[in-house]
């Protein structure tokens, strides 16, 4: 009994040794466990963190760009000037010299201001584009031709962004070339009320153009308007009647099979890829003109393609049997029951999967880069054949331009964009909701 | 008469047409619909059918031709001395004609001679397409008078307008080929004119690419070195950064996603990581350019290192964060798809759920996180706005990534960009990066697909 008693108290002490063992080896996997929990966590956090980043840093630069300086002035609409015959001609007046009455008109305040030099430095203050205000003021009402009038021009990128604190006086004048003259006229107008900023209507209604703060979108957004009508009068009839065949239709054999390899490869073959084939093609094969809607949304329409018809496949195949075989028992041929039956139920999944399709295409750039839609086009274009540009283009066209104000439109323009694509987006996300049914 | 008028033109026939038919169906049986083969619609869409499809393909047929004929008419009608002209100076003069006649600028003086083959090529124009516009209306009565004589009630008219309906649907689901066998053809073709002007051995292996081209002969060092392995170094090194920044994440996303958050976290997590996906790759070329490289040259130069403003490390970052959400998801789908009595049997022997992951399910799901790596990998070199926004221009065989390198891709955009000549080598070297990019993401979406396909079925 007594070696018993021993074995046993030497098991017990070797127990409590192989219990601290455990309990360490435990203790030792259960901080695996957490570790490694935590790696997921912190994955998932530097995902969105980086997401956050780019929406803020985006946001930050971008959204001062919605308004614009504009500096008033008391304009003197002088008839020597506009209309020396009096006959208010209209083509006479299209042509006036629009420039001199802001010229003269800041001239008059800063009467102290003699040098050559310095007088043409602070006309400078206004947009080069004012004339273009003034010009549109007297075409639409001449009355005010002869009358002294205070109007809001828009001021020039330089105050705009001084104004917006987009540089400081601090900086050395050196660096910046808005200089200590400039921030002197900039503070009097500001004490005499003459500056303020205002909402930023040319941003939204002009073309491009090599002066920020004349630039808009709207060139862009017209642009990438004909280009996504083309896109999607081609893509969605293509893509569904695809899928329709090819889910519905087609005998599984070998031809088939190779119809379905190739579309999945379709949809992974790199964008800039397309572009080659839009410039090969249809540019230099058909003659079709560069720049234009029409061959950039034929383009896109192909990239478009897989996804609208990988989408429709799936809705296809999630209507159930039952209701092809209660179509098919009451004596529709197989062409009505997908054209009555199956196909209008699954208009929902195949109009969800032709938005997120057509959001990628909005968002695209590479492709429509090789078709020349790069081209500087001022005038907003009038329809799928006319030269034009998109959205995404001109974010990255003006991204290359120097200016700080354009950095601040560019970023304006990603705003707009990204907007238009979380509509789509959101558009998508309620039609499944309020739609797709389950079975 | 434009085409939208011709085209206005044949839809009303159309509308005519079935209407007519539909009523006519119904006229041949006095109003006893049971007495027709088919639906009286189906009558009036074999009518409406036979009335535009004829006049459409004349006309297709008709405008691809009509540029052809007319312009071989003008030429034939120019003077000796002109036409006398080289094959290549007669292109640049019919070009000039063409844009003589549409009223555009051209760009030398317009001699009388001209401006007489313009008059003519404007004239021709509009003869050819009024008589297209009358043959296309014939064709469209014609055809919808035949329709009419065969309309009847035993006319088995419904498996008629199907049997259409499903070559239309036949011919739709050609186009995928149609494009690849475009892709192929357009990439193969111009670069075999490339191949002939520089050796395929030289393009492949060649260590140096400066693709300018001599205006001049006698231009000093204008030779042009077409040597794709710098341009495919620095896409294989931004690659690399991306992976290296994507792979871990959404791996590691995916997993916390689908095996430890619950249904609610995960339903606000999923969409936020998707928003990464759907954010165009422009913005993120913006983001690397304007913020992101930046600051990594502020923060290198802090550190005492040289960071170039377009160093690859920035290009590559903010391409893994483009990404993410790809892996993520697609490693989401393939860890859901091991099933659950895997799962069970290894926590039934006591393993913690982090060595379930580890040992079990990891390895279960390890061909699909593969294929998903590779379809990640073809992402990476296929992605042109970040590269092209935020990598450098200038070739470099480096392994360093604080220097700039450029890739693949953005030498396509700038040999391209621009006013082209299109015979020369530079143009035609693009097709040729082209050629090559097609090439290797097509192998690497064939191996990962192929990998799917197969690991799919072991479960199923």
């Amino acid at each position: 009994m007594t070696d018993m008693s021993q074995s046993e108290s030497v098991s017990g002490q070797s127990k409590s040794v192989a219990d601290a063992e455990r309990t360490r080896k435990v203790k030792k996997r259960y901080a695996a466990e957490r570790r490694f929990k935590f790696y997921g966590l912190l994955a998932i956090a530097l995902a969105l963190g980086a997401l956050t980043w780019l929406v803020v840093s985006i946001t930050a630069q971008g959204y001062t760009a919605f308004v614009q300086t504009k500096v008033e002035l008391n304009v003197y609409f002088d008839p020597q000037v506009i209309d020396p015959d009096g006959n208010r001609d209209a083509k006479i007046l299209s042509k006036a010299n629009y420039a001199a009455l802001y010229r003269k008109a800041i001239r008059q305040q800063f009467v102290d201001v003699k040098s050559r030099r310095d007088r043409r430095d602070l006309a400078r203050l206004v947009s080069s584009g004012a004339d273009l205000e003034l010009r549109r003021m007297v075409l639409s009402d001449p009355s005010v031709i002869g009358k002294r009038v205070k109007v809001w021009l828009t001021a020039s990128d330089e105050v705009d962004q001084f104004h917006k604190g987009a540089f400081t006086r601090d900086l050395p004048e050196a660096q910046r070339q808005f200089k200590d003259k400039h921030i002197g006229w900039y503070d009097e107008l500001v004490k005499n009320g003459q500056i303020e900023a205002k909402f930023n209507t040319t941003l939204f209604t002009s073309g491009t153009s090599r002066e920020p703060e004349l630039a808009g979108i709207w060139g862009a957004i017209v642009g990438s308007f004909w280009t996504m009508m083309v896109t999607l009068l081609i893509s969605f009839p293509i893509g569904v009647s695809t899928a329709v065949y090819l889910q519905e239709f087609a005998p599984k054999n070998r031809w088939t099979d190779l119809i379905e390899v190739n579309i999945n490869n379709l949809a992974a073959v790199p964008s800039i890829v397309f572009g080659l084939l839009g410039l090969a093609v249809f540019l230099n094969f058909f003659g079709l003109p560069r720049s234009a809607p029409l061959v950039g949304g034929l383009v896109l329409a192909l990239m478009t393609l897989p996804t609208i018809i990988i989408a429709t496949r799936a809705a296809l195949s999630a209507v159930p049997p039952s209701i092809r075989e209660a179509a098919l028992g009451v004596g529709a041929s197989k062409q009505q029951m997908v054209m009555h039956h199956v196909l209008p139920l699954a208009l929902p999944g195949i109009m969800t999967g032709t938005i997120i399709g057509m959001a990628q295409a909005l968002g695209e750039t590479a492709p429509l880069l090789m078709i020349g839609m790069v081209a500087f086009i001022v005038d907003i274009p009038g329809g799928p054949m006319s030269a034009s540009t998109v959205l995404p283009v001109q974010i990255f066209l003006w991204s290359d331009l120097p200016e700080r104000a354009f950095v601040e439109r560019t970023s304006a323009a990603i705003l707009v964009l990204l907007a238009f694509l979380i509509v789509m987006n959101f558009i998508a996300v309620l039609l499944r909701k309020r739609f797709e049914r389950r079975w | 008469m434009s085409p939208t008028f011709l085209l206005l033109a044949l839809v009303t026939l159309s509308v005519f047409g079935y209407y007519f038919g539909r009523s006519r169906a119904s006229a041949l049986v006095s109003g006893n619909l049971q007495n027709l083969h088919s639906r009286p619609n189906y009558y009036g869409i074999y009518t409406a059918l036979w009335c535009a499809v004829p006049a459409i393909l004349i006309s297709i047929v008709w405008l691809s031709f009509q540029p052809g004929i007319t312009e071989g008419l003008v030429i034939s009608a120019l003077p000796e001395t002109m036409k006398a002209l080289s094959p290549d100076r007669l292109g640049l003069l019919v070009n000039d004609i063409h844009n003589l006649a549409d009223g555009n600028i051209v760009s030398r003086n317009a001699d009388p001679a001209m401006i007489a083959a313009a008059e003519q090529l404007n004239n021709f124009r509009a003869i050819g397409n009024s008589a297209l516009f009358v043959v296309a209306l014939v064709a469209a009565i014609v055809g919808g008078l035949y329709a009419r004589t065969r309309l009847s009630p035993t006319l088995r008219a419904r498996n008629q307008v199907e049997q259409a309906i499903k070559i239309f649907l036949m011919a739709c689901s050609l186009i995928a080929i149609v494009t690849t066998i475009g892709i192929v053809l357009s990439l193969v073709f111009e670069s075999v004119r490339f191949f002939a002007k520089v050796s395929i051995v030289e393009f492949l292996f060649g260590t140096e690419w400066s693709p300018q081209t001599a205006l001049r002969a006698d231009q000093v060092g204008a030779s042009g070195a077409f040597g794709a392995i710098p341009l495919i170094a620095g896409t294989l090194l931004i690659t690399v950064i991306a992976m290296v920044i994507a792979v871990p994440i959404g791996l590691f996303s995916a997993i916390y996603l689908s095996e430890y958050a619950g249904a609610r976290v995960r339903g606000y997590i999923k969409p936020l990581l998707e928003i990464l996906a759907g954010i165009p790759t422009v913005v993120y070329g913006f983001f690397a350019a304007l913020t992101v490289a930046p600051y990594i040259r502020d923060l290198g130069a802090s550190l005492g290192l040289n960071v170039a403003s377009e160093s690859a490390l920035a290009a590559g970052l903010v391409m893994g964060i483009m990404i993410v959400p790809f892996i993520s998801s697609l490693s989401d789908d393939v860890i859901n798809a091991v099933p659950q009595s895997l799962r069970d049997g290894s926590y039934a022997l006591g393993a913690t759920q982090s060595e379930t992951i580890k040992k079990v399910i990891l390895p279960a799901a390890l061909p699909g996180i593969f294929a998903a790596c590779l379809l990640a990998v073809s992402r990476a070199i296929g992605e042109t706005m970040i590269v092209v926004m935020a990598a450098g221009l200038a070739a470099n065989l480096t392994a360093n990534p604080f220097e700039a390198v450029t890739t693949v891709t953005v030498q396509i955009v700038t040999l391209l960009v621009g006013d082209q000549e299109f015979d020369s080598a530079k143009t035609l070297a693009a097709f040729a990066l082209g050629l090559l990019l097609f090439c290797i993401t097509l192998t690497m979406n064939v191996i990962a697909l192929h990998v799917v396909r197969k690991y799919r079925e072991q479960y199923d």
